[in-house]
């Protein structure tokens, strides 16, 4: 069979600690995981490895999937290339004077080195002003000259970042122009090609990040192409963006800066995915791991999306991207009593290395994962994370020492208010992502996933009110599945700073329209380069508007652009300002700052029937043992999660066991395994 | 009352920070003037039913609110009083600042929140209007010699009364403003914020119970207060005793002494202000309430780890001479209450670096250079530019300080220019980190900024509130002072410097015409000889320092 006949997708997730594949015949159904050690540092080697756990032969494969951290690691640990930036005069300080923010709001302490260092960031006499007049026309002898001196310093790449080139890149243009005719290599990046947006920090600093990744992740793919070539593959290679949507390899290249959150968005999309055929449209993702816990929103089936996020302090990326919002609780994070004496978890961790008490690596103090494995929740025996066995002395010892002494507690009360803190902190995260946006916790359900998230799930039902929790059949390999069922997406926001007074006339509506189809023809052209096989393509478009005078907005969809006008821009504004605020402002004029166009180009999808359990099969427990849940030991039953068929049913306490995941069941709550595997967690009292 | 087991109280103690947090969101997200919306000069917070003492703050808010809105709500408990008892439904509405402390751009919502019919806690917001009147657009009044002149003083008064909102109040709020519709837009965006925090509450008192809310509340403050005592008891006994001074107070150009005797008495901490100078003519006085919120802050820059609440200072004595500077009533000047917290602040991490160098930081660039840039558009309105400006943190015992950074006493971020421009007509033509302008130190204070705009009107007024410019924000460990602040004026082709250095009344620009800031930076750490000879080549070779600048 040649490659273009395959109908095996193989979907790769390389993280911090394993590299997760799924394989998929989209014809057929069938499918393997497979889960391999990351190689950090050459990720490409844990990647080629984690195929070859999946596929005999590469040339079996018709595409590859990835979900990449390549970028996010790079720009943590600054190891992206060396970059120049060329800017208006007057401005090369904009990227290291932020928006004048401090890291901290408590604590005057640390300062900030920027991706690109002051004796890389030149002037040119250059100026656009607000309204889009050219005030001074670029030299762009002057441009190549800078260019120059860059390349003489050792830049690898450039990025090109003018002030007010979102109102008109006219002079962005020729600059770019210029620099192309002498730079060596293609990592040359317009700030306002790739973002015309207003706000000069935001813009500046997402066209750095992305020249700056340009040579490390263009590396990355490019060496990955090459071995997968020499493997026999001659299929389609993708990259999962931040927003949920694959783009070519290709494009991965010239646009690293949007693979900054690839590996978690990927996770969201297949949570979006399987929680819909499980006839669930609002869902609560929650990737819990060892360091971290992020949560995102599926709300009515569509994941929501936020326009930037801060990689760490400063390193701000303004570009359509999943809303995943994280916090510091993960199973390495340490528990620890202040001197006021309340008991807090984290924001420290103990990480993988040296990991928790249990790992027995030198950590001595007491983090979540000890705490499950003090109350028999976690089976020693049987560890994830490749160790042969817990310690669970050195765990007692931890919480005893730190957390039930100061406070006057048994070993197990001390365990369960680790958990007890654990949960609370993340169910603040699920709160705020859902009521503080407006959306009814009851009709959400969680789906927890990753390593350590299905820990949890009843205590974060219980704390937050959610319906349910549905643990996916492999929560193990959630991300890499993501990958499978990825859309092809691509956005354009353009910043349009208009007063919807004006659009009485009826040219300027005619003029908003014909600028909102070029849009349109943009984001339709970039899939259709792609060269993807695509079930259907469709494109939508989002208004920021807002109340004269305010600097936030809110996103008012436009439906057909043929029947624009004043009014119904104007009603549907005040009807999400409506929704939004609880009432509408009189008499104040309204405006719209930005246009956000987005395509979707839907690729066929695994049936997640595929994964569905053998319905018939009869299946006794692996064993039991002793759980601590509310002040006393129970003898609890050990389940095998991955034999349990459909339609299983057990009230808790239970343990369900599986390599990747271990899934607890509280007393009072139900576990129920529906028609496609996946585990749902419901309150037994039915609240 | 019954104490709480310690996995609840640390529960309550999260859903309450997250609660006010919210209530912080909505404002910022629902504001019309950028000083809220995007600088996030407002804050919002929880307080005792009794005292008005601080429950929660939100924590990302204005950090120097945290002490001051306790001062708001203790004076509506006291109004309230008088009529027998807060009413179920009502909102106060006022911007009073001897009471209710900072200045009068800052519009304080006090709300009692009632369970099952009986008073349980208070709900406030607070944010900083454009504009309230008075001589100056912006209200940076450097010249004003009493408070009629800095803007128009509305006492406690009811905007929403039963439950329902009174337009007239709607409508007073707006008229003493130069830009009504701003007005308009932060009430009902304080408004939403209210709202929302009552909502929460109700849910956190229906599944936590009010008992256990209650005594949460009574505890969380012992645990803040047990914390601090802890802190403080970690460091010798002793007493040490620091100056500092204003430029002048914007009338009369005399400096103004600001000083601090900070003992360390075993658990307790004394923070002496009594010798500090006498009330001023201009505006840099400042109330006892704002007085004691300035150093609930600089406290909580150092012991970090301190939750937000009344406790902190409960082992903290301040000490104020009654009628002083930092002991303002009536109708004493207070518009640039800032410069003076500012003051308070750096003296309190003078001080706590000579008891303990490993715990402190030199001092910030001290001034936020308040730039308010007036005119007229064609229709007649008014067109006001208001912007606080950046500069440089003091060097720390872990690193340089961090270049333009915001002021302490504030979370603020500087709205784009990009923004600026396109609704003003000026145009930048700098925006610059400034060289040199970071005390010398082991670890170098942070860089300031050279920032340059250029009139596009015809004409415009300018007017400047800023501090820095004759003392230094010194270092702290033998870290040397930044550079001076220097704010200046192209207007015609000749320049401009304010004969009070820093502040200044309507400066007429024309077409072309520009000001220029140059903001200081921090105070350097420790000894500039221990500075590694490779940071130093760095500083050179990014041109954070120049061989002129340096004297090397």
């Amino acid at each position: 069979m040649t490659a273009q006949e395959s109908n095996r997708v193989v979907g790769i997730d390389v993280g911090g600690t394993f590299t997760d594949v799924f394989m998929v015949d989209d014809r057929s159904g069938e499918f393997t995981v497979a889960k391999v050690p990351s190689t950090r540092g050459d990720e490409e080697l844990g990647f080629l490895a984690g195929v070859r756990a999946a596929v005999d032969s590469f040339d079996e494969i018709g595409a590859v999937i990835h979900g990449t951290t390549v970028g996010t690691n790079a720009l943590l640990e600054r190891k992206g290339a060396t970059t120049g930036i060329i800017t208006t005069a007057g401005f090369a300080d904009v990227l290291e004077m932020r928006r004048r923010d401090r890291p901290n709001t408590w604590g005057l302490w640390g300062d900030f080195i920027p991706i690109v260092e002051r004796d890389m960031r030149l002037e040119v006499a250059e100026r656009t002003g607000a309204d889009g007049t050219i005030v001074q026309e670029v030299d762009q002898a002057a441009v190549t000259a800078q260019a120059q001196v860059l390349l003489a310093a050792g830049a690898e790449a450039c990025c090109i970042a003018f002030i007010n080139s979102y109102a008109n890149d006219e002079n962005e243009r020729l600059a770019l122009d210029a620099v192309r005719l002498v730079w060596p290599n293609d990592h040359v990046t317009s700030a306002a090609l790739l973002l015309p947006e207003v706000r000069e920090f935001e813009r500046t600093s997402t066209g750095a990040i992305n020249a700056y990744l340009q040579p490390v992740v263009g590396g990355y793919i490019e060496r990955l192409e090459v071995a997968l070539a020499d493997g026999g593959f001659g299929g389609r290679f993708f990259i999962v963006q931040s927003n949920g949507g694959v783009m070519t390899s290709t494009a991965a290249r010239a646009l690293p800066v949007r693979t900054a959150l690839s590996g978690p968005a990927a996770g969201v999309i297949a949570g979006a995915h399987l929680a819909a055929a499980a006839g669930f449209s609002n869902v609560i993702t929650c990737d819990m791991g060892g360091t971290s816990f992020d949560v995102a929103v599926i709300a009515n089936g569509e994941v929501v999306s936020g326009a930037q996020t801060s990689v760490d302090y400063g390193l701000v990326i303004r570009t359509p991207m999943i809303e995943i919002s994280t916090i510091g609780a993960g199973g390495g994070s340490l528990a620890w009593v202040d001197a006021g004496g309340i008991l807090r978890i984290g924001p420290e961790s103990a990480g993988s290395v040296p990991g928790p008490a249990c790992y027995g690596r030198g950590n001595g103090r007491p983090t979540v994962t000890d705490a499950h494995l003090v109350l028999g929740r976690l089976n020693g025996e049987r560890p994830i994370g490749g160790l042969d066995q817990l310690d669970t002395r050195a765990a007692r010892d931890a919480v005893r020492r730190e957390v039930a002494e100061p406070l006057g507690l048994s070993i197990e009360e001390a365990a369960e208010a680790i958990l007890r803190i654990a949960t609370s902190r993340m169910a603040g995260a699920l709160r705020l992502v859902s009521i503080e946006r407006g959306h009814d916790p009851g009709e959400f359900i969680a789906m927890p996933f990753g390593g350590a998230g299905a820990l949890h799930s009843c205590g974060l039902l219980a704390d937050v009110g959610l319906s349910a929790a549905l643990v996916p059949r492999y929560p193990g390999v959630t991300s890499a599945l993501g990958c499978t069922v990825a859309d092809a997406r691509h956005d354009v926001v353009q910043t349009l700073n208009l007063a919807v007074a004006d659009l009485a006339d009826q040219a300027a509506v005619a003029a908003l329209t014909e600028r909102l189809g070029r849009n349109e023809a943009a984001v339709r052209s970039f899939l259709d380069d792609s060269g993807m096989v695509l079930d259907d393509v469709s494109v939508s478009v989002v208004l920021d508007m807002s109340y004269v005078g305010q600097t936030h907005t809110v996103s008012v969809p436009v439906g057909n652009l043929d029947t624009l006008s004043q009014a119904n821009l104007l009603g549907a504004f005040e009807k999400k300002y409506e929704d939004t605020y609880g009432r509408v402002l009189e008499s104040i004029a309204v405006r719209v700052l930005s246009a956000r166009t987005t395509v979707v180009g839907t690729r066929p999808k695994i049936d997640p029937a595929a994964l569905a359990p053998h319905p018939d099969a009869t299946v006794p427990p692996a064993g039991e043992r002793n759980v601590f849940f509310d002040g006393e030991w129970r003898p609890t039953a050990i389940w095998p999660r991955l034999e349990l068929p459909s339609g299983w049913l057990c009230e808790g306490p239970a343990i369900l066991e599986q390599p990747d995941a271990t899934i607890v069941i509280e007393p009072g709550f139900i576990a129920e395994v529906d028609a496609l595997g996946n585990v749902v967690i419901t309150n037994a009292s039915g609240s | 009352m019954t104490t709480l087991d310690p996995v609840t109280l640390a529960v309550l103690q999260g859903r309450l920070e997250q609660l006010v947090d919210e209530m912080d969101a909505t404002l910022f997200r629902s504001a019309f003037n950028p000083i809220i919306a995007e600088a996030h000069d407002a804050s919002h917070g929880i307080y005792d039913r009794t005292t008005g003492a601080t429950v929660a703050q939100g924590s990302s808010g204005l950090p120097v609110f945290v002490g001051s809105m306790s001062g708001a709500v203790s004076l509506i408990i006291d109004r309230t009083a008088e009529e027998g008892g807060p009413g179920e439904g009502d909102i106060w509405v006022f911007n009073d600042p001897y009471r209710g402390g900072t200045h009068l751009n800052d519009m304080k919502l006090v709300q009692p929140f009632f369970r099952d019919g009986e008073l349980f806690c208070w709900l406030a917001s607070v944010g900083h209007y454009t504009d309230v009147g008075g001589a100056v657009p912006g209200n940076y009044n450097p010249s004003a010699t009493e408070s009629a002149q800095e803007g128009v003083l509305i006492p406690p008064v009811r905007l929403v009364d039963g439950g329902e909102l009174r337009s007239d109040i709607v409508d007073l709020v707006c008229a003493i403003s130069r830009v009504p519709a701003n007005a308009y837009g932060d009430l009902f965006g304080q408004l939403n914020a209210l709202k929302l925090g009552v909502s929460r509450l109700t849910d956190l008192l229906d599944e936590f119970g009010a008992a256990t809310v209650s005594t949460a509340f009574v505890e969380l403050t012992a645990r803040a207060a047990s914390l601090m005592r802890s802190n403080i008891a970690a460091l010798p006994d002793g007493t040490h005793s620091i100056d500092d001074f204003l430029d002048n107070d914007g009338s009369v150009d005399q400096p103004i002494q600001v000083s601090l005797d900070l003992t360390i008495e075993g658990d307790r901490l004394v923070l002496d202000f009594t010798r500090t100078a006498g009330a001023a003519t201009g505006p840099v006085n400042i109330s006892k309430s704002t007085a004691i919120a300035a150093c609930y802050v600089g406290l909580k820059h150092i012991f970090r780890d301190v939750p937000a609440n009344a406790g902190c200072l409960e082992p903290v004595e301040v000490r104020i001479a009654d009628g002083s500077l930092l002991d303002a009533s009536w109708p004493r000047p207070v518009a640039g209450y800032t410069e003076t917290i500012l003051r308070i602040m750096d003296l309190i991490f003078g001080a706590l670096a000579e008891v303990d160098p490993a715990i402190s930081n030199g001092s910030s660039y001290g001034t936020i250079n308040a730039l308010s840039i007036a005119g007229h558009q064609p229709s007649g309105d008014r067109w006001v530019m208001f912007t606080f400006y950046g500069g440089g943190l003091g060097g720390s015992p872990v690193s340089d300080g961090l270049s333009h950074g915001n002021a302490p006493l504030s979370t603020a971020t500087i709205p784009p220019i990009e923004i600026l421009e396109s609704a003003y007509p000026v145009r930048y033509t700098r925006w610059a980190l400034r060289p040199d302008s970071g005390g010398a130190g082991k670890h170098r204070g942070g860089l300031g900024a050279d920032y340059e705009i250029e009139l596009l009107d015809e004409s415009a007024e300018v007017f400047a509130f800023g501090d820095r410019g004759r003392f230094p924000p010194p270092g702290v460990a033998g870290g040397g002072p930044s550079a001076l602040n220097r704010i200046s004026f192209d207007v015609a082709g000749d320049e401009l410097i304010p004969p009070l250095a820093s502040k200044i009344v309507g400066v007429k620009l024309h077409k072309g015409d520009r000001v220029r800031i140059a903001s200081p930076g921090g105070g350097g750490y420790g000894d500039p000889s221990d500075r590694s000879l490779e940071a130093i080549e760095r500083d050179l070779r990014l041109g954070y320092t120049t061989v002129e600048g340096s004297g090397t």
